[in-house]
């Protein structure tokens, strides 16, 4: 059989292939490209929405003032839905479409996934939530930044508040075998050991998505454990939470931020009650803060989620950077943002070398009454 | 021993969760040789519409018994409703092609439905409301056997029996081994071979959907995604006992639930999935057709 190029094969092809073409047809120059990178979709969307919201607040503001540096700030936003193999993609996608700053992402996984891709295309990426220590403490990502503290912040606060506040002696520690859960764990486990003050009675890891966790519950309560300390996200939490419920395990539990977040509540419903999470510092006697909150409910007439500050503050330090460097290139973003001060909602923020916020931690909060108020 | 009590409850339980869906595919497979993938979409369609009428019910203030009755049947209808439209369109027309493309079809619509329910309700994790409650009687031993625990085991057992029934002395289950045995000569016998598949179907779904409303209510929570995951794992329960074969889905899904609380009991949390499939690994490799599967005669 005689393979001829048929006339509409032609045509087909010109067609995908000028559609290919388009968007790096798109002039550059004429605004500034900001990207937002998350989960927008999915089970883990409530930990994306709110990011991409405060940056819209931010730059609706801006772009209202005039822009930056007569330039106005154009969004793109893709979703990653917090998956390692998606994420690769949204970054391939923004940066083909000409991004100069990265809002993003919000899992540590796909942060992880995607700063490579940055990294080779030179775009200074900030992230509100990401925890994942390697981050910044392994050095292979010089572009990336973040406005929350690390998890080697994260365990020793949960911790602390367990051994020294709660008083517990039997700690098991379970995680969900991921990129943020896992290495809380471990840095949990090491800082029990450290303080010298508490034993590790249990360590171990939970498959997510699984459909009944009643055998590593049963396993807590054979290990006499007093605190349950988590790491992973809230709907392995909830279910766990319910389950020791169920088989009248009195065991407290203390959990990440990932679970600190009102889908959490919302879901475990009456077994959330007395569970602890770390969450970011607590801010509610901030100002801008305040302010943040109340642009958040005028617009969309609810009470911002997880990480809504932090991805206010990140987009202002982006903008402020952009603007007081008059370029968006790497270099002269970076010599801003470790030099200078920006008040934020989350406080007056500066980065270190390694790109972590100087001035803000971790705040320990409690369920009560179906809400998450500050622990004291 | 109380430790060991408890992980063979756990375990039980957590084989019955399966069984209850292993014995939908187990049905179809048996009659078809398709294996449903869409079947824990099935499953997952019957939960959402138990939470949806479960949720208006309660507004208007019914009766917790009245809930649970209505918001069952209503998830039967709906589901059994899916299992034959989707037998119609994705199966049926595919009955004589060569195995892999109802196969192909199955995954299909199986991502088909995950997604059509993530646009038509949400992608949320939602909160299931328990709609069993906790039985007093059963409050000494409630760190053991939850009432959640109780009903799916008792369930599970009645619907095994029932099923049994049904298939070795009714008419219709006599037409559906027949149908299993030989589907042609079925046809020359003067069985209507399209009803008989498509009442495997209705009642394989009902099954999935009352699944879906007991495990709900035992976990708690439902997201579009619970089918795919629940499927995987009944799917294997079915195989490992003997696809085809309704005891055989039971004992495999109870086989498969013990062990895998009994290796997160007394090994670790970390390996409960490599045992779990370890076990499948090495009974395939000595009975390739499962526990109780009949070893397929090829007819000449």
């Amino acid at each position: 059989m005689k393979f001829t190029v048929s006339r509409k094969f032609l045509s087909t092809a010109a067609c995908v292939m000028l559609a290919l073409s388009a968007p790096a047809l798109s002039s550059a120059g004429d605004t500034i490209k900001f990207g937002i990178a998350g989960p927008h979709s999915g089970d883990l969307a409530s930990y994306g929405l709110p990011s991409a919201a405060a940056a819209k607040l931010v730059i609706d503001k801006v772009n209202a003032n005039g822009g930056i540096n007569g330039k106005k700030i154009e969004i793109l936003k893709e979703d990653d839905v917090c998956k390692p193999e998606i994420a690769t993609n949204t970054a391939t996608k923004l940066v083909s479409s000409g991004v100069e700053v990265v809002l993003g992402h919000i899992c540590s996984g796909a942060t992880v996934a995607a700063m490579p891709i940055y990294k080779d295309a030179g775009i200074l990426v900030m992230s509100p939530s990401a925890t994942s220590d390697e981050l910044t403490y392994s050095g292979k990502y010089p572009n990336f930044f973040r406005t929350i503290a690390p998890n080697a912040a994260q365990s020793p606060a949960m911790i602390d508040f367990a051994i020294n506040k709660l008083g517990f002696k039997k700690i098991a520690i379970v995680h969900d075998k991921g990129d943020y859960g896992k290495p809380l764990a471990e840095g949990a486990k090491l800082y029990v050991e450290k303080s010298g003050k508490g034993k590790v009675v249990l360590f171990e890891g939970i498959t997510p998505g699984a459909m009944d966790y009643s055998a590593i519950v049963q396993k807590i309560k054979e290990s006499g454990a007093e605190v349950v300390v988590f790491g992973g996200y809230h709907p392995e939490a909830s279910k766990i939470v319910s389950i020791m419920n169920k088989k009248r395990l009195k065991a407290k539990f203390v959990s990440d931020d990932g679970v600190k977040d009102d889908t959490f509540i919302k879901v475990a419903g009456a077994d959330a009650e007395g569970v602890y999470a770390a969450g970011p510092q607590d801010n509610s006697a901030n100002p801008l803060a305040l302010k943040a909150k109340e642009e958040h409910k005028a617009a969309f007439n609810s009470d911002p989620g997880a990480f809504y500050e932090g991805a206010y503050a990140a987009t202002m330090a982006m903008l402020n950077a952009i603007e007081k460097a008059g370029s968006t290139k790497l270099e002269d973003l970076k010599k801003v943002l470790q030099t200078e001060k920006v008040d934020t909602p989350v406080g007056a923020v500066s980065f270190d070398q390694k790109g972590d916020a100087i001035g803000v931690g971790f705040s320990m909060y409690v369920v009560e009454k179906g809400k998450y108020v500050v622990a004291k | 021993m109380d430790y060991f009590i408890e992980l063979l409850f756990s375990g039980l339980t957590r084989g019955s969760i399966y069984a209850l869906i292993a014995l939908g595919y187990t049905m179809v497979y048996g009659i078809i040789g398709l294996i449903n993938f869409a079947h824990g979409e099935i499953y997952m369609i019957g939960a959402f519409t138990a939470f949806i009428v479960a949720t208006v019910l309660s507004i208007y203030g019914f009766p917790l018994p009245a809930i649970i009755i209505i918001a069952g049947i209503a998830a039967v209808v709906w589901s059994s409703s899916y299992g034959y439209t989707i037998e119609k369109i994705a199966y049926k027309p595919l009955r004589y092609a060569p195995r892999l493309s109802p196969l192909i079809s199955a995954i299909g619509m199986s991502i088909f439905l995950q997604n059509y329910i993530l646009l038509a309700q949400t992608s949320d994790f939602l909160p299931f409301p328990r709609l069993i409650p906790d039985f007093p009687f059963m409050e000494p031993i409630a760190h053991i056997v939850g009432s959640t625990d109780l009903v799916i085991l008792v369930t599970t057992v009645i619907v095994m029996v029932a099923l049994t029934f049904i298939i070795k002395f009714t008419l219709i289950g006599k037409a559906m081994r027949a149908t299993a045995q030989d589907r042609t000569m079925a046809t020359l016998v003067g069985i209507n071979v399209n009803r008989v598949i498509s009442a495997t179907f209705i009642i394989g779904s009902g099954l999935a959907a009352i699944g879906g409303l007991l495990i709900a209510s035992h976990i708690g929570q439902i997201n579009f995604y619970i089918g795919f995951l629940a499927g995987i794992k009944a799917f294997t329960a079915a195989v490992l006992g003997g696809i085809g074969s309704i005891p055989g889905a039971v004992l495999g899904s109870l086989i498969l639930g013990l062990t895998e609380s009994f290796a997160t009991g007394y090994v670790s949390s970390d390996y409960e999935d490599v045992f779990a499939f370890s076990l499948l690994v090495l009974i395939l490799i000595f009975k390739p057709s499962g526990l109780l599967g009949k070893a397929s005669n090829q007819k000449v």
